[in-house]
This record gives structure tokens, C-alpha cells and sequence, in this order.
């Protein structure tokens, strides 16, 4: 009953630094693509990036990169909480 | 050599490629025809889930449609790559580690329900269907338009490409195919978007080049903004849609993405959680590569056609102009007698027999007027536009403007069939599963074995080509319409019953249902009343919120999540065994 108790707070905790870390990244790509794309592009296009208005270039380029960098910065992520838990799938 | 011997020696070298990877990877149980026997590496799998998902739109028609949307056409790039982030971090380690074989797989265990697996397996065969009809349609074109060959018989043939590698190796054969029409469609891709942007701005990264000075001096994107202005255009960079608009098409897209059977399923290939995650990475970088050389390409369609064609004679046109006139991808009608080519907002001329271009012709012979057109038999309207330009040129003419050699217009060709068989396979493969594991296995007989699920499913997959088939040769007049509807459901349906099921572990089988059946059903019906029983309404007047039928499933999400969750709340908590499962893939060891 202990050791199952136990297990439980452990799957917990792990759930909830799970949770965190989807809760920044979801934030940050929801504000780079909606945020800077789509809602705020009229200001951002009175900045220039070279020959690119930046709200056009947010919404064209530079949320794909943002949206590729933050999948791998996920990975990275969850690989050092899946050690943190010992949830390293060795023995898969 | 002319460019149809090149493409017949390019195209043959793929599919010669193809079938060999097809006999090497023959599939022997149901997990190696479902999954590839789990065994696909992160990367390998990243290749095939970009070759998968971008198909023949894409690819030839993605580029031109962005040409002519400018800032709007945001929504396609955007909405066919933020998908992704949701996919990797709320769905595909987790349905990784659930490790069953099939979307209505996941749907039917998680909501304890026979009834909910068959509303998936129904929703699974309808989005695969709709999305395939398209994709063997563009095999047809490709065929028609490089190779001359009739369109019946180019369907039949990549039919049969198809049914090779799909029929015989499942899914082992169509990863590994897929790998390969990933490095066939991106060199294809690229190869003249380098050569135009060097052409044009000095820089050969199209990603800069279009963010470039031209050759003959100022910003790109400056000169096209100015330059379509002066014609009557709304600048490219600036906005034509409603910002509601463009919210909810791209939330639609975005969410439709993630909740694609035949996406999700490239997930249970891999060996782990872990290498599910880092699939999903690779898969958006070689997806990017493709989409964030688009809008370049599309800036510099643009920019090129108006350069080339309008105030300019028509006598004097390269002939890249007059070949895709023979194949009336191009029309011109001279409402002013001038001789020269105007090229202004609004459509030239009406459609004729649902066509877009159509000539005049005595017996066999087609009129020409007194520059040499061919003469259009279509309705002029009043605008002033002369000119009229198919979506579809802009990727495929690109090579040919910037003057490069044959091959590498038969690259394109290659590519452009490599991006539809890659995606009609996933296509079929989910229609395949559907029927052997979900609906005979699952539902109707469970006693079956894996040899015979093995045939049920290469039968399923036989009769699935052929069916798709025949759409490609007799599709539906409205096809792309159809692509929005399958988007529209997927982000209704499938998307918020998976996530609720993985987030929300007090989510049942009532909640899940009713959630899905309403998501549905309002997308179906918004959708089908403006695009099928009353057209002409179609305009944003008549809109909710102002938001059209492509961004409904938008809203259909946000309905699905709503009625789930208060059903769910008046109605009994999962049982135990069902909440155990929830806890236990929310975590990647086996503990």
C-alpha cells in the first residue's frame, strides 16, 4: 500500500512538471504564431527586418523556425525529466 | 533531350526506386503491415511523416495560391506547420506508449466503447477518402500535363506504383518508400527555387533572397507591394481577410493537422516515447525546409509573371507562356484590341462548362485572333483583367521562367508525384487498418487470426486504391472543398476526444461521444449548407463571426471540448481500469 502510494505521487509529480513544461511552450507558441502572426501584425509590420516587413516575416518564416526550435527544446526537456524520474525507457 | 524524355527517364528512375524498396520490405504479421513492427528510426520517420503530409497540394499548388494571397496565404503556412507542436508535445508520446495500432484503436480502449470506435473508424475512412480522391487526382495532372500520357492511364499507373509498395509491404514498405519521395520531392523543390532566387536578388537562399535587394535595385518585397498597388491589387504584404477570419482558418488547419489519422499514426512506428518526440522535430525541420522556401517561391512567381506578361505584347511572349496556354492553364482575351497583355484584379472571364479556360474552335481547328491568340469562348466580365493564370503554373512553370535546363523541369514532375504517392499511401494504409483491425478484428469477429487479418487488410488496401481510383479519374467537381471538410472534421472529432483523453482523466465514454457527434455535426452542417446547397451565400456577409467554412472546424474544436465536458461531468467517471491506462501513458516507462 506504501510503495503503491508512493508510485502514485511519483507518476505524479512527474505529470505535473509535464504540465508545466507544455503550459510555457504552448504559450510561447501560441503567442509567436496567433500573437505576433496574426493579431499584432499590423504593428509589427512597422518594423523592418532587412526587406521584410517583421509582422509579415513572423507570419511567414519565423514562426516556422519558432515552431521547430520548440519541439526540439521539448525533447531536450522531457529527455532530462524522464531521467530526473528514472523514466529512461532503458530496458525497452 | 526534350523535356518529355527527361520525364520519362526521371520519373521512371523514382519509380523503379519505389518498387524496389517495396520488395525488400515485405510485410509478414499485422505489426509490420500496421507498424512497421515498431521499428522505424526517429529520423527515418521524421522523412516519411513529411513525405506523408505534404502531398500534391504542397507541393505544386501551395506556392501559387500564396502567390496570389500574399500576407493571407499566412494561413496555409502557418496552418500546415503549427500542427506539429501540438502533435509532438499533447499527442504522439503519449499515443506512442498507449502502442495499439490505429487512431479508432486509441478512441474505442480510451472511452471503454464499440460505439465510439465505429464513429472513429467512420470519421478515419471519410477524412482518408476525401483527402486521397485529391492526391490521385494530382497524379493524373502530373501525368497529363509533363508526360502527355491521358490521365486515365497516368491514375492506373501510379494506382499500380501504389498498390505495390502498400498491398505487399503495409506500412514497412510505405515508410520506406515515403524516405525516399521525401529526397525526390525537396530536391525537387528546391533546385529551381535556388536558381530563381539567384536570378533575382544575387542571393541563392530563397529564404534571404526573398527578404533581398533585386539586381535592379530596391527591397522585393517593397517593389512587388508597389507594383501590384499601381495595377488595383491589395498590397502583397498587406491583409485581405478578416482577422477573425484568419484566426480561426489557421486554428483550424493547425488543429485539423493534429488530429489527421494518417499523421498520427506514423507516431506508432517508432520504437519509444522518446523517439516519438524527436520524430515529430525532425519531421517539422524537413517539413520547413519545404514551407519556409514557399512564400520565397510565390513572391518571386509573382513578381516574375507581372514583370513578364503585364503592358507587354502578346507577340512577344516566352514560350513557356504559350505551352501552358495549349494546356489552357494560361488565358488571354484582349477586351481592349490592343495587343497587349493587361493583367488587373478580378476574374477575366466566367467559367464555361465549369471550365476555366476554354477555346474557340471550328471542327478540330481552334480560331486565333490577330496577334495569334487562341481565342477564348468564355464570357468576358467587366473588369479590366485580361489575363487569366492557373495556381497550379506558379511551382510548375518556375523552372522554365528562370531558363533552366530539361531535367530539372522533369525533377519537378518527379517530385510532384513523389509528394501525391507519398500522401495517398498514408491515405490508404488508415483506411486499410480501419476496416481489417478496427472493424473486423475489433468490432465484428475478434477471433480472427493475425494471418487472416493480414489478407483482410492487403484486400482492404487493394479495394481501397481502387476506389481512390476512380475518384482520381472521375473526381468529384469539388475536391479541394472537400480537403477543407476533412480538415474542418478532423479538428472537431478526432483532435479534442484524443487530447481530453490523455489530459483529462475524468473524460467517459458519454462525454467523449456526445462531444464528437456535436463537433461533427455542426462542421458538417456549416460546411455543407455554404459549400454545397447554397454557393451563392458563400460570402463573408453571411458568415458567424465572420468566419468561412475553411475555418468553422475552428469553432467545431471549441464546441467539441464544451458539450464533452459538461456531459461528462453529469455522467459516471471512467472505470478504473480506464483510468489506470490514462495514468499509464502519461508516463514512458513500463513501471
Amino acid at each position: 500500500m506504501e510503495s503503491q502510494n508512493n508510485l502514485q505521487n511519483h507518476r505524479h509529480a512527474y505529470w505535473r512538471a509535464n504540465i508545466r513544461i507544455l503550459t510555457i511552450l504552448l504559450s510561447i507558441w501560441f503567442i509567436v504564431s496567433f500573437g505576433c502572426g496574426i493579431l499584432f501584425v499590423d504593428q509589427l509590420n512597422q518594423i523592418k527586418l532587412g526587406g521584410f516587413k517583421l509582422g509579415f516575416w513572423m507570419a511567414q518564416q519565423g514562426s516556422i523556425y519558432t515552431f521547430v526550435v520548440l519541439i526540439f527544446v521539448y525533447v531536450r526537456l522531457m529527455n532530462k525529466l524522464d531521467q530526473k524520474f528514472s523514466f529512461d525507457e532503458k530496458n525497452d | 533531350m526534350d523535356v518529355q524524355t527527361w520525364t520519362y527517364i526521371i520519373v521512371g528512375l523514382s519509380f523503379a526506386l519505389y518498387i524496389g524498396i517495396a520488395i525488400w520490405s515485405k510485410a509478414k504479421s499485422t505489426s509490420e503491415f500496421y507498424v512497421a513492427g515498431g521499428n522505424v528510426s526517429p529520423l527515418a520517420n521524421g522523412m516519411a511523416t513529411a513525405a506523408d503530409w505534404m502531398s500534391a497540394a504542397s507541393f505544386i499548388s501551395m506556392a501559387g495560391l500564396i502567390a496570389f494571397m500574399g500576407y493571407d496565404g499566412t494561413v496555409y503556412l502557418m496552418g500546415w506547420t503549427g500542427g506539429y507542436v501540438l502533435l509532438a508535445l499533447m499527442l504522439a508520446p503519449y499515443l506512442r506508449k498507449f502502442g495499439k495500432f490505429t487512431v479508432p484503436d486509441f478512441i474505442g480502449e480510451r472511452y471503454y466503447s464499440k460505439a465510439a470506435r465505429i464513429v472513429a473508424l467512420l470519421c478515419a475512412i471519410f477524412i482518408s477518402f476525401t483527402y486521397v480522391a485529391g492526391q490521385m487526382r494530382g497524379v493524373g495532372v502530373v501525368f497529363s500535363r509533363f508526360l502527355e500520357v491521358d490521365i486515365y492511364w497516368g491514375v492506373l499507373i501510379g494506382m499500380s506504383i501504389v498498390f505495390t509498395y502498400a498491398v505487399l509491404g503495409g506500412m514497412k514498405g510505405i515508410t520506406y518508400t515515403q524516405v525516399a519521395q521525401y529526397c525526390v520531392l525537396i530536391f525537387a523543390y528546391m533546385t529551381p527555387a535556388f536558381f530563381i532566387s539567384l536570378m533575382l536578388t544575387g542571393n541563392p537562399i530563397p529564404q534571404l533572397g526573398f527578404g533581398s535587394e533585386l539586381k535592379e535595385g530596391g527591397y522585393l518585397l517593397d517593389k512587388l507591394d508597389k507594383v501590384v498597388t499601381d495595377l488595383g491589387f491589395t498590397a502583397y504584404t498587406a491583409q485581405t481577410k478578416s482577422t477573425t477570419d484568419i484566426f480561426f482558418i489557421t486554428l483550424a488547419l493547425m488543429v485539423g493537422t493534429a488530429g489527421l489519422p494518417h499523421v498520427i499514426i506514423r507516431f506508432f512506428t517508432v520504437p519509444k516515447v522518446r523517439d516519438a518526440r524527436i520524430s515529430a522535430g525532425w519531421a517539422l525541420l524537413f517539413i520547413a525546409i519545404l514551407y519556409t522556401t514557399a512564400p520565397a517561391v510565390a513572391t518571386f512567381a509573382r513578381y516574375n509573371i507581372i514583370n513578364t506578361a503585364n503592358e507587354k505584347a502578346y507577340a512577344e511572349m516566352p514560350s513557356w507562356f504559350k505551352k501552358w496556354e495549349e494546356t489552357k492553364l494560361i488565358g488571354w482575351l484582349d477586351k481592349n484590341n490592343d495587343g497587349l497583355i493587361q493583367y488587373h484584379p478580378g476574374t477575366p472571364f466566367e467559367k464555361l462548362n465549369k471550365k476555366a479556360v476554354q477555346f474557340k474552335s471550328t471542327g478540330e481547328k481552334i480560331e486565333t485572333g490577330s496577334y495569334g491568340q487562341p481565342l477564348i469562348a468564355n464570357k468576358a466580365t467587366d473588369n479590366s483583367n485580361e489575363l487569366y493564370i492557373d495556381r497550379d503554373i506558379m511551382v510548375l512553370a518556375n523552372p522554365e521562367i528562370a531558363g533552366l535546363p530539361n531535367w530539372v523541369i522533369a525533377l519537378v514532375a518527379a517530385g510532384g508525384l513523389a509528394a501525391a504517392l507519398s500522401t495517398a499511401a498514408g491515405l490508404l494504409l488508415v483506411i486499410s487498418t480501419s476496416i481489417s483491425h478496427d472493424l473486423m478484428k475489433k468490432t465484428i469477429n475478434p477471433n480472427i487470426t493475425d494471418k487472416q487479418e493480414l489478407i483482410y487488410a492487403r484486400i482492404a488496401a487493394g479495394c481501397a486504391i481502387i476506389i481512390a481510383g476512380y475518384f482520381g479519374i472521375n473526381p468529384p467537381g469539388f475536391v479541394a472543398q472537400v480537403v477543407a471538410f476533412a480538415f474542418g472534421l478532423a479538428a472537431s472529432s478526432f483532435f479534442p476526444a484524443i487530447v481530453l483523453g490523455i489530459f483529462y482523466k475524468r473524460m467517459n465514454k458519454e462525454g467523449a461521444i456526445a462531444g464528437m457527434i456535436a463537433g461533427i455535426v455542426f462542421t458538417a452542417t456549416y460546411i455543407i449548407y455554404f459549400k454545397f446547397i447554397n454557393p451563392e451565400s458563400n460570402v463573408q456577409a453571411n458568415w458567424w463571426f465572420g468566419i468561412s467554412p475553411e475555418g468553422i472546424g475552428g469553432v467545431g474544436m471549441l464546441l467539441n471540448f464544451a458539450v464533452s465536458i459538461v456531459v461528462s461531468k453529469f455522467s459516471s467517471p471512467p472505470p478504473p481500469e480506464v483510468q489506470e491506462l490514462v495514468e499509464n501513458i502519461r508516463v514512458p516507462n513500463r513501471d
